[in-house]
């Protein structure tokens, strides 16, 4: 049987404030461990907590950014479970009316654009961190983490194969960098992905039975996680068996997903509106103010790159995937306009082709987005090739300095000079008679191998067009 | 509406209650009679009346984002009922 699989997302973003969501405590990550919980963090008795601007702001950041509808009037709700890393005994989270309502982002894999919807996103506070194994008989508890404001972004379920589900975890993630309501660090827990598997019989309009993978902390896991997700429920399905809904957490070191069925039984929340806190009201002008600052966002961007820059659609798409990136073209464009596909080239062969074999990111690229960009002007003014420029690359990367200083170290000035030029085309003809007769009985190919032996010649400095025109002239 | 045992049994295992037989039947009677009080309110015709979020007239008040809590875990510490590495400790939790 054919299948089609559905995937939905949630993802949780971590909202960049410096305050906690309801406390006054800092958010700070990687600190002595409980030394951030604060009264209202700990859920001691008395406390009240005081809803931070700053979170609600940036959920309404999100929600213009994805063209979604703002919930004007929201609502608070505790959503009761026990766990000791919630010692309130509840998470204060929003339910039936979340702040921002329904929305929609466009992905695009390879050659295909589609429009995923966002459901909802709420704004919620998190919890803190147990600790397993520091010692035998118990669990320890940092609360550090505990009320630091989060986004959950919940998606339709929209994608139909793990790339498409890759493709718009990884929109959504320069999206909340884009607006700056998210630093996106994975690493550190800041952007987590939960992610709906289900599969249906190819046709079948009715959605089957679905598992909810936790634990997934990059994009490729969350690639892996959901494939082999759709492997396991096609197995059950076609020896005749039925999936059954749970939570199920992902291991990336054993490749598998188990279950996580002490869970299922409590999954009965208790929703009720939180009595601690108000209904929050968004003003008109509120949200005028916000819309009005919101920075160019990444389509806005690509559109701007294929419409002024005359980028393709692809390249454009690239260099907008990431704010870091994205910053660095941009960055490199200044004086640099009418080099701008050159530019791009750059970025997305030499450069990231340099980083990915390293391991670093663009924030770490040893050669900064001005040195590059002088580069470029170098290529751009014909004083090097675009050959030497690779080697000029290497030599900047290896920290020898910036284009202009290896240049002028190594003496690759290309060589632009009719003169000098001539006197290599003339040798190289007159010591190659077999060849030239080639080239006059018609054979164009040969001229390849001219150009080659002048580019030996002169150590890879002539002009390549000069020495083109040149040869021609000669040769014909 | 009413409950019965059974959901009650689900309702305590939620709160983390553990009820004997003689308990489980006195507060499902019980929380039946209270529930049963609570039902009258169901005569009363609430179509156009919008659900009430909190009984206040009044929106919340929001709070600049700034840092002003310092750092009193040892204090907290002090009356947790146990600690360790500046860690509170519970019992082993098995995922």
């Amino acid at each position: 049987m054919e299948w089609e699989t559905v995937i939905g997302l949630e993802i949780h973003a971590q909202l960049s404030t410096k305050s906690k969501i309801f406390s006054s405590a800092s958010t700070k990550f990687g600190q002595e461990p409980n030394s951030q919980a604060c009264a209202v963090d700990l859920g001691l008795p008395g406390v009240l907590p005081v809803l931070n601007v700053e979170a609600v702001n940036k959920a309404i950041k999100f929600g213009l950014a994805v063209n979604a509808h703002i919930n004007q009037r929201n609502i608070f709700d505790r959503k009761n479970y026990f766990y000791p890393d919630l010692p309130k005994g509840y998470q204060i989270s929003q339910m039936d009316l979340p702040i921002v309502g329904e929305g929609e982002i466009e992905i695009t894999v390879g050659e295909m654009t589609k429009v995923v919807g966002v459901t909802r996103a709420h704004l919620e506070e998190d919890a803190g961190k147990s600790v397993h194994d520091m010692f035998n008989d118990y669990t320890a508890v940092d609360l550090n983490r505990a009320g630091t404001p989060l986004l959950e972004i919940v998606s339709e379920p929209d994608m139909r194969n793990a790339k498409e589900a890759v493709a718009y975890a990884k929109k959504i993630h320069a999206l909340v960098q884009y607006i700056g309501i998210c630093d996106g660090n994975m690493q550190e827990g800041s952007f987590r992905c939960d992610a709906n598997v289900s599969i249906r019989p190819l046709g079948q309009e009715k959605l089957g039975t679905r598992a909810e993978l936790k634990n997934i902390n990059s994009f490729k896991f969350l690639e892996r996680a959901i494939n082999l997700e759709v492997e396991r429920q096609q197995d059950i399905l076609e020896e005749g068996g039925s999936v059954v809904q749970e939570t199920r957490l992902y291991d990336a070191v054993k490749h598998e997903t188990r279950s996580m069925r002490s869970k299922e039984e409590a999954n009965d929340y208790r929703y009720f509106p939180d009595p601690d806190l108000l209904p929050v009201e968004i003003s008109d002008e509120l949200l005028n103010t916000i819309r009005a600052d919101l920075p160019e966002l990444p389509v806005e961007k690509k559109a701007r790159f294929v419409a002024e820059l005359g980028l393709n659609e692809y390249d454009a798409d690239v260099l907008t995937s990431q704010k870091s990136l994205a910053d660095y073209f941009e960055t490199m464009l200044d004086g640099n306009e009418k080099n701008a596909k050159l530019c791009a080239n750059w970025v997305m062969g030499e450069l990231s082709a340099s980083l990915n074999k390293n391991q670093l990111e663009i924030e770490q690229s040893p050669v900064t987005a001005s040195h590059l960009a002088q580069l470029i002007t170098r290529i751009g003014d014909d004083t090097i090739s675009g050959k030497i420029a690779k080697d000029v690359f290497k030599a900047m990367w290896e920290g020898e300095g910036s284009a202009d200083e290896i240049i002028a170290a190594k003496g690759l000035k290309q060589m632009t000079d009719t003169g000098a030029i001539e006197a290599i085309v003339d040798e190289i003809i007159a010591n190659n008679a077999p060849q030239v007769e080639q080239f006059k009985s018609g054979n164009e190919k040969i001229l390849g191998f001219f150009v080659g032996q002048a580019m030996k010649a002169s150590q890879g400095k002539a002009n390549p067009k000069l020495l083109n025109e040149l040869l021609r002239k000669k040769l014909s | 509406m009413s409950l019965s045992e059974q959901q009650v049994t689900q309702i305590a295992y939620l709160a983390r209650l553990s009820l004997s037989e003689a308990e489980l039947k006195d507060n499902t009677k019980d929380l039946n009679a209270i529930l049963g009080l609570a039902e009258q309110l169901g005569a009363i015709d609430t179509d156009d009346i919008e659900p009430m979020a909190h009984p206040l007239h009044m929106t919340q008040r929001l709070r600049t984002d700034e840092v002003t809590e310092i750092d009193q875990s040892e204090n907290f510490q002090s009356i947790a009922p146990s600690t360790g590495n500046k860690h509170y400790l519970v019992p082993t939790v098995i995922e």
